[in-house]
């Protein structure tokens, strides 16, 4: 059952657990889903708001056009079904955030149906995770409750965005595959530029659905937990959302379904205070939007306008490239990274390039905590530097020093070549020269190795290396070396 | 000057254009008219000043040849529509005190023509009415009086203002909206005419929503014609409605040819209503009689579900209602009640800013919309509504108006009916049935109740074929000859 | 389906309308009055009927993505009963 085998264990055995994502992700579009105001982050408070993000009387939803396409594409990236006509319905509820009284979105008739994301896990499997459906729905505006000690304070800028909401099945089996699977949706999102999937800017948020059963089990009655900000507080609210589980169900108790918070600092999660009546949303049609149809031949033509997707490229690294799956599911969980690999690698050996971008390009970005959009060293020096191992004129190791040069000064690789003098000495008179010397300085050990102890070539190479200061091509060495000592 | 006020719109068009009078003049004479007929308590708000300035620039336009279609019209608003800096509050005590930052559409297309306004109009308290009895600026006071009677009479409702205001003389014109009957019906209690425009026609941009799939905007008016102008001006394509229609705005007007020969009248055997008072029925028939005297076709139809449409009103309407108005929760507008959290603050302004009636369809349109009764009644009503909306469409095969009473009975006392909410709900019995299916509609006055008070016929066309409409309404108009007015000396008179 | 004490609490806590005790029988009453009415739908006979949710026949028109300026905030705050510094101000919410 469980790709990983992931099990909590309890006081009397394994139990598995059964996990579903509701994801919450900002569409990028400038002006807001029902309304003309626009979307940036970061304004100062109330002063994105439309007359009817504030639910003035009288003041009517019109839907953005291009909001719907963004839903439609990013269904069409999920491999989902596209339904032709949704409906809008109003989910009823009263909060100060909320200034209709109702949040428009779609309850029985979502504008994406059915659909799939293909995980690849850490033991080179892969696993297929359902989703249910996607839907489009309005945001609600922002309560701050630390302002004020007495009151409540309310900002509408983010009333009305344009949102996203993604749900899975029940298929994820382990905290591992639900970071996965949020990491996998994001790339997707970013990929189709449907999302920014920036986290910490609550682009995309999490609610995750947590059952556990005894395996070959039926699924458990599940709780949810909401509104979850990073990958890290996804995976480990459902491990200790399970482990809750778990000890209720040993302890003879039964799990409710609820909704409950995770406290990252307590590492635990627990029930929002349970509202005095059940939610009833009373969900109906809004009467103030016509249902959505869409064009057969349009949603055809957004989906022949997609760009490669993170599966398709991966596959396409492996064929053309003959990338190993790990290094090129590296390579394209990020567009910009995917981008800037096949423009270092062309025209050029893929491995090489492979090991150069994920080795020494991501390690010096890591180093200074940026993104690859932000690399000192373009895609096309890094390339120039490749060919400049490729044909020579550096050796490998002095290569790397050339890139950290390139990393900190910005300069390009020939440039450094020459002011370092790094260029390596492949001229067979003058390694010929160096070789002489090292075999008239050390007399016995040249007998040692006439005598049988072959092994010593490396040290050979390494004094004639050393003589060099580290210039000489190796290859060159070797075989003056060889020629010399075996003759 | 009184007579300024007695003018139509047609005929003050036509004084202005020629400068017999000036807009001023004509405003002036509505301004003092209004403030002798403050007992009928029409108006909730008067903005005699800008419309006294807005004479003034129709003057200016006007002597420079450049009048526009209702240049110099001094009209009044019902307080359902959002006006810019002045009151609207739907005549609720929950909007005490908004003025919006915006213009409704609708009014903005009237003041785009040249329109004036004289004040925002009184009301049942979010359209929620029909008798203008729930306003939370108190009742109005119908002009009509029983013969013989000084008994204060209901003007109907919900656009009760607007229509007393119409028949009084206080304005040319006004503006009502209609979700069940709330123009048709006081067209009728007051002896003018109301127009409801297919759904969709005019925008609801702007106009505080009572149920959304029903409301629509639409004239009070003298005369036929008149009305045809007005909705001239209001209706159009609005995109920041969804549900406007984009279609062009004909020449109502011209469609008022006199001629009916090639219509098919049709007369539903489903709105004979036991009970209904004799002379009603009487005037039905009369009605029937001026159609075939002019040579159209009558013909007697089936409506099969007629008398299910008012139970599906009062489920469609208050489910909607229960949601639209949410929104009045005391923390950006209106009235708040404090509270010691959101929850109690918004239960107390509710409380306190709702009246009674409203409260009532809030909760039975949370009822019906709540879990476990959904299917039972929102959907099993919004299913019925499209078996009403089909029983037009096929008796629309054959017939091009429908020819029924507007209402089932003559303007009552203040203070009766309202006991039972039932019994108030029947006014509405031969409206509502083509608001649900979003057919334009129009009350004209035509004829007198035996203790003398108006009575309407009322008409209902295909979706957007209000030329037919009106031109089947001007027969209507011309054949009944109905040219009594309320008694002036009683309009201004204390109650 | 009738309405008893309890259902009017309910729903009245729903529809955030706060009701004194003595008036939720009363209004309980007037309910079902008005339920019975619309009880005489049940003899409509809607099997295969679609549910009319608009009173006109057409799809939803579509906005381009431009954004505008939002109201300005002074406008926006004009009529709200209490605001500070930019917000809208409510009773504390206790989670």
């Amino acid at each position: 059952m469980s790709a990983d085998g992931y099990r909590v264990r309890g006081r009397d055995g394994e139990w598995e657990i059964a996990v579903g994502l509701e994801v919450h992700a900002q569409v990028i579009s400038e002006a807001k889903l029902f309304s003309s105001a626009p979307t940036a982050f970061g304004a100062e408070p109330n002063t994105q708001v439309s007359l009817v993000d504030a639910a003035m009387p009288g003041m009517l939803p019109v839907i953005n056009r291009h909001c719907v396409t963004q839903a439609v594409r990013t269904g069409l990236a999920l491999e989902a079904e596209i339904n032709l006509t949704s409906v809008f319905d109003r989910k009823n509820y009263f909060y100060p955030d909320l200034p209709p009284g109702y949040q428009i979105s779609q309850y029985s008739r979502p504008i994406v149906g059915e659909g799939r994301v293909v995980l690849d896990l850490e033991d080179g499997s892969q696993r297929t995770i359902g989703i249910t459906r996607l839907h489009l729905e309005m945001d609600a505006g922002k309560s701050i409750h630390d302002r004020r000690a007495d009151a409540t304070c309310v900002d509408l800028n983010r009333a009305g965005v344009a949102l996203m909401e993604i749900v899975s099945e029940p298929d994820i089996r382990s905290p591992e595959e639900a970071g996965i699977y949020l990491r996998k949706l994001r790339s997707i999102l970013r990929y189709i530029g449907t999302c920014d999937g920036n986290m910490e800017q609550g682009s995309l948020r999490a609610d995750v659905n947590v059952s556990v059963r005894r395996p070959g089990d039926e699924l458990g009655t599940r709780c949810e937990v909401k509104n979850l900000n990073s990958v890290r507080f996804v995976m480990r609210a459902i491990e200790v959302e399970a482990e809750r589980q778990v000890a209720v169900r040993e302890d003879g108790g039964e799990i409710e379904l609820e909704t409950r918070l995770f406290d990252a600092e307590r590492g635990e999660t627990r029930s929002m205070r349970s509202k005095e009546e059940a939610h009833d949303y009373r969900y109906f049609p809004d009467p103030d939007l016509l249902p959505l149809t869409l064009d057969p031949a349009w949603v055809e033509a957004e989906r022949a306008r997609l760009p490669e997707l993170p599966d398709a490229r991966k596959a396409r690294f492996m064929a053309d490239y003959g990338l190993s799956a790990y290094d090129a599911g590296v390579l394209v969980a990020e567009r910009e990274i995917a981008e800037y690999f096949e423009a270092v690698t062309a025209g050029r050996d893929g491995k090489q390039a492979a090991n150069w971008v994920t080795g020494t390009l991501f390690g010096a970005l890591n180093r200074a905590g940026i993104g690859i959009e932000q690399s000192p060293v373009s895609a096309a020096a890094l390339g120039a530097l490749i060919d400049r191992v490729a044909d020579g004129t550096v050796s490998n190791r002095a290569a790397k020093d050339v890139f950290e040069a390139m990393v900190s000064t910005g300069k390009d690789a020939d440039a450094i070549i020459e002011e370092q003098a790094l260029r390596q000495v492949s001229d067979e008179g003058a390694i010929e020269a160096l070789v002489n010397q090292v075999i008239a300085d050390n007399p016995d050990k040249v007998a040692d190795f006439r005598g049988g102890k072959t092994k010593l070539m490396g040290w050979f190479v390494g004094q004639v290396m050393k003589a060099s200061g580290g210039k000489a091509n190796p290859k060159a060495v070797n075989q003056a070396l060889r020629a010399k000592l075996d003759g | 000057m009184s007579d300024l006020t007695a003018l139509t719109i047609a005929d003050a068009r036509a004084g202005l254009a020629a400068r017999e009078f000036s807009a001023r003049e004509l405003t002036d004479a509505h301004i003092a008219a209004v403030e002798c007929a403050r007992d009928l308590n029409a108006f909730v708000a008067e903005t005699f000043d800008a419309a006294r300035a807005a004479a003034d620039d129709a003057d200016a336009r006007l002597a420079a040849g450049e009048g526009r279609l209702l240049e110099g019209i001094p009209l009044a608003v019902k307080d359902l529509f959002c006006t810019r800096g002045v009151r609207s509050q739907a005549c609720s005590n929950i909007l005490d005190g908004f003025a919006p930052p915006y213009e409704s559409t609708v009014t903005a297309n009237l003041w785009a023509v040249g329109a004036l306004m004289l004040g925002k109009t009184n009301m049942d308290e979010f359209a929620m009415g029909s008798a203008n009895v729930t306003s939370a600026d108190g009742p109005v006071i119908n002009p009509w009086r029983r013969r013989g009677e000084d008994k204060p009479l209901v003007p109907g409702g919900s656009s009760g203002g607007s229509a007393a205001a119409v028949a009084a003389g206080l304005c040319l014109g006004a503006t009502g909206t209609d979700t069940g009957g709330s123009i048709r019906q006081p067209g009728a209690f007051c002896g003018i005419v109301g127009m409801k425009p297919t759904y969709g026609r005019c925008s609801r941009w702007g106009m505080i929503a009572f149920a959304s799939s029903l409301d629509q905007a639409g004239p009070l008016t003298r005369t036929v014609e008149d009305a045809a102008l007005m909705l001239q001006a209001m209706a159009g394509h609005d995109s920041k409605d969804s549900t406007s229609i984009d279609r062009p705005v004909p020449d109502y007007a011209a469609s008022l040819t006199g001629d009916v020969r090639d219509l098919t009248i049709g007369v539903p055997a489903e709105y004979r209503m036991e009970g209904m008072p004799a002379e009603i029925e009487a005037l039905w028939a009369e009605g029937v009689r001026w159609f075939r005297d002019a040579g159209a076709t009558v013909v007697d139809i089936s409506l099969p579900l007629t008398k299910y449409a008012l139970p599906t009103y009062y489920i469609v309407a208050p489910a909607e209602a229960s949601s639209n108005l949410a929104r009045y929760d005391g923390v950006r507008y209106g009235l708040r009640v404090e509270g010691n959290d959101p929850t109690e603050m918004y239960a107390r302004t509710r409380a306190a800013g709702f009246g009674r009636e409203v409260r009532r369809r809030i909760l039975i349109g949370t009822y019906v919309l709540s879990a476990g009764y959904y299917d039972a009644y929102y959907l099993k009503a919004q299913k019925v509504r499209t078996l009403i909306a089909r029983d037009f469409e096929s008796a629309f095969e054959t017939v091009d108006a429908v020819l029924t009473p507007t209402a089932p009975f003559a303007a009552f006392a203040i203070g009766e009916k309202m006991d039972d909410p039932i019994a108030m709900y029947l006014n509405d019995v031969f409206t509502v049935p083509a608001s649900l299916a979003g057919l334009p509609a129009i009350s004209v006055p035509a004829g007198l109740t035996g203790d003398g008070l108006p009575l309407g016929l009322h008409l209902i066309a295909r979706p957007f074929d209000e030329p037919t409409l009106f031109r089947a309404a001007g027969l209507l108009e011309s054949a009944a000859g109905f040219s009594h007015r309320p008694d002036q000396s009683g309009a201004g008179r204390a109650v | 389906m009738s309405i008893d004490k309890d259902t009017v609490v309910r729903i009245a806590r729903l529809s955030r309308i706060a009701m004194e005790d003595d008036a939720l029988e009363p209004m309980a009453e007037e309910l079902n009055g008005i339920l019975a009415w619309v009880e005489q739908l049940s003899e409509v006979d809607t099997e295969g009927v679609e549910p009319m949710t608009g009173a006109i026949a057409a799809t939803l028109p579509q906005r381009d993505d431009d954004a505008e300026a939002g109201t300005a905030t002074d406008d926006l705050l004009a009529n709200a009963p209490e605001a500070d510094d930019g917000f809208f101000v409510v009773p504390k919410v206790v989670e």
